[in-house]
């Protein structure tokens, strides 16, 4: 029997690396996500039926199966019912589950465990020798499940609480330091419970008096507790300082956090499709961050080190001396945009967040159609990072049909809009945001945008003049080629449609 | 010291994986274009879904009268099954999007 479990657990392995393969490319992506899906039922079930542990099989079955059709019926109620626009959260909450689920894990385990030290050394000589060795390593794996659970908990729940708007930027001096010195103790500790376990195995466990080793373990146990706290705290405060805009560069580092704790979990019970299942999201998340990160052309230490935290005071009184020297913007009747992109020969979108938060992916679909129609040729112009996540708008458009060829990346939108007429940003800011190039001292500078000033004229939609998601001042607005289009996305295109239709 | 080389020669094997597996990670999404991000980031939060399995293996070793051990279990659990339907879920539904446009 538990041979069929290792195959169980072999074919799970192997279809997990499958649907990541198959994950990274468009063609065969939502076969692998349900191959990955089949080999963890397979890896559940088998668990459920076929896992012994000396002979022993699992009881408790009530308690298994309750728990998977709540766990189940939640998720799948959660995944549903979500909109495309709060995806992003979703992700965060559910990596978030899975990094409590592996805390405590590690809690139960150190329960088990910290029973069986303070068991009177009376049972057989053998035993015990060959016990507390390995039971050290358990202990390391245990603290380091636990605490690597605990942060990633706690860093996806902020992040989420950040993601849809309840959570705010907090940043105080010296709070990089602090977290360093939170971390540190954090490793003492954890050090020190293991230090007294290895303390008593060095002695001849056998000889240990029940009564040193009670009030031993018992300040494991205490200091155990503290771990877990103080562990919660770090990802709290990991999380906080870092800007709304990097938030999917977060979830990605605590998704591959969540990746090594679960392969602690494989560590402990030598299940090798926990092992190679958390590895393998362990190494393939941290590419992803750094990946992601090139996309936005900066660097991982840049994002972690918090510039857009730390840059908010400095952005802000910048922001407000420019205001100033900018002057003013001008503003464009709907009317007037709609005449103009009518009679363009080419009109270019720049979708953005904005357009996800209105819900306006397909009336905007239905502006282009229409262009279309008219003769003009109408493409998107896509920024790697536009929205809240990468790819973001890419899933947004496909959902209202829009075609992949009129999709452009960076790159080639950058060489289309010195021929392009018009480019309408719907609800981008910081993608289209010419500080990036020009002024050094700002915090997205040298992240690669959307020449959009290259085209004849430029329409901005946005809600009003506030700043973008990186709270920076963006002088596309004040340049003589742009005009102002305010109003909700939705709104806007449905007014822009109906116009053009009457033209 | 002795102790530690000791685990190590103890757990070669796994430690053999968790280094291929390290290098498997990397090498495999090397390529992901960058539409494929977010999709591939859910994809991967519901794989490392599989501590469900510990929570299961928890669950029902615990003591069936010991309502702490009882309670963790069924929580982890349930957090667990959370992360990876929940997350195969959201995974699906996003790449349901890219492939209505082929």
């Amino acid at each position: 029997m538990g041979s069929l479990l290792t195959i169980c657990y072999l074919i799970a392995s192997v279809t997990f690396i499958l649907g990541l393969k198959m994950l990274s490319n468009p063609a065969t992506a939502r076969r692998g996500n349900l191959i990955a899906a089949g080999g963890m039922t397979l890896a559940i079930i088998g668990t459920i039926f076929l896992y012994e542990d000396d002979g022993v099989y699992l009881h408790n079955y009530g308690w298994i199966f309750a728990g998977i059709v709540i766990g189940g019926i939640g998720g799948t109620f959660a995944a549903r019912k979500v909109q495309m626009t709060a995806m992003p959260e979703m992700v965060s909450l559910f990596n978030g589950m899975g990094g409590a689920c592996a805390a405590l894990i590690s809690m139960s385990e150190f329960g088990r465990i910290s029973n069986k030290m303070g068991l009177p050394p009376t049972v057989t000589e053998g035993w015990h020798v060959v016990f507390y060795p390995s039971m050290i390593g358990e202990l390391l794996i245990i603290l380091l499940g636990l605490i690597i659970g605990s942060i990633s908990f706690a860093g996806s729940i902020v992040a989420w609480g950040k993601l849809n708007g309840r959570m705010k930027d907090i940043a105080f001096k010296g709070q990089h330091i602090a977290n360093i010195g939170l971390l540190l103790v954090v490793l003492v500790m954890a050090g020190y419970i293991v230090t007294i376990a290895g303390r008593e195995s060095t002695i001849n466990p056998v000889h240990i008096p029940l009564l040193l080793s009670e009030p031993v373990t018992s300040t494991s146990r205490v200091l155990f507790y503290f771990v877990f706290g103080l562990s919660l705290l770090y990802g709290v405060f990991f999380v906080l300082p870092i800007g709304g805009a990097d938030m999917p560069v977060v979830i990605s580092i605590l998704n591959s956090f969540t990746g090594v704790a679960a392969a602690c979990g494989g560590f402990l019970y030598d299940n090798k499709a926990m092992l190679t299942g958390g590895i393998l999201v362990g190494a393939a998340g941290t590419l992803l961050t750094i990946l992601m990160c090139r996309a936005m052309n900066r660097s991982l230490l840049n994002v972690l080190i918090g510039s857009f935290g730390g840059a908010t005071a400095g952005g802000a009184s910048g922001a407000a001396a420019g205001r100033k020297e900018q002057g003013s913007y001008k503003e464009i009747s709907i009317s007037d945009a709609a005449m103009v992109m009518s009679y363009a020969h080419k009109v270019m979108i720049v979708p953005g967040y904005g357009l996800a938060v209105a819900q306006a992916q397909h009336a905007c679909h239905e502006l282009e159609k229409l262009l279309t129609e008219k003769g003009v040729e109408v493409k998107y112009a896509i920024h790697p990072v536009a929205g809240r996540m990468p790819g973001h708008m890419n899933v947004l458009l496909a959902e209202a049909d829009v075609s992949y060829d009129n999709l452009l990346e960076m790159e080639q939108a950058n060489e289309q809009f010195p021929s392009t007429d018009v480019v309408i940003v719907l609800g981008a800011n910081d993608v289209v945001n010419p500080a990036a190039r020009t002024d050094p001292s700002s915090p997205i500078y040298g992240m690669p945008i959307l020449d959009v000033e290259a085209a004849k004229a430029c329409i901005v939609n946005k809600r009003s003049m506030k700043p973008g998601y990186a709270g920076i001042e963006n002088e596309l607005f004040f340049r003589p080629r742009t005009s102002m289009l305010f109003g909700d996305a939705k709104k806007v295109l449905q007014d822009l449609i109906s116009e053009i239709k009457s033209i | 010291m002795s102790n530690i080389l000791n685990w190590i020669g103890m757990h070669q094997q796994t430690i053999y994986i968790v280094i291929l597996m390290i290098f498997l990670g990397i090498e495999v999404i090397g390529r992901v274009p960058a539409v494929l991000h977010t999709p591939l980031m859910s994809g991967a939060n519901a794989i490392h879904g599989v501590v469900i399995i510990g929570a299961i293996i928890v669950m029902g070793k615990a003591d069936p009268h010991n309502y702490v051990a009882l309670g963790l279990g069924f929580l982890a659990v349930v957090l667990g099954t959370l992360n990876v339907v929940g997350g195969f879920v959201v995974t699906d539904r996003m790449l349901e999007m890219f492939k209505k446009r082929k």
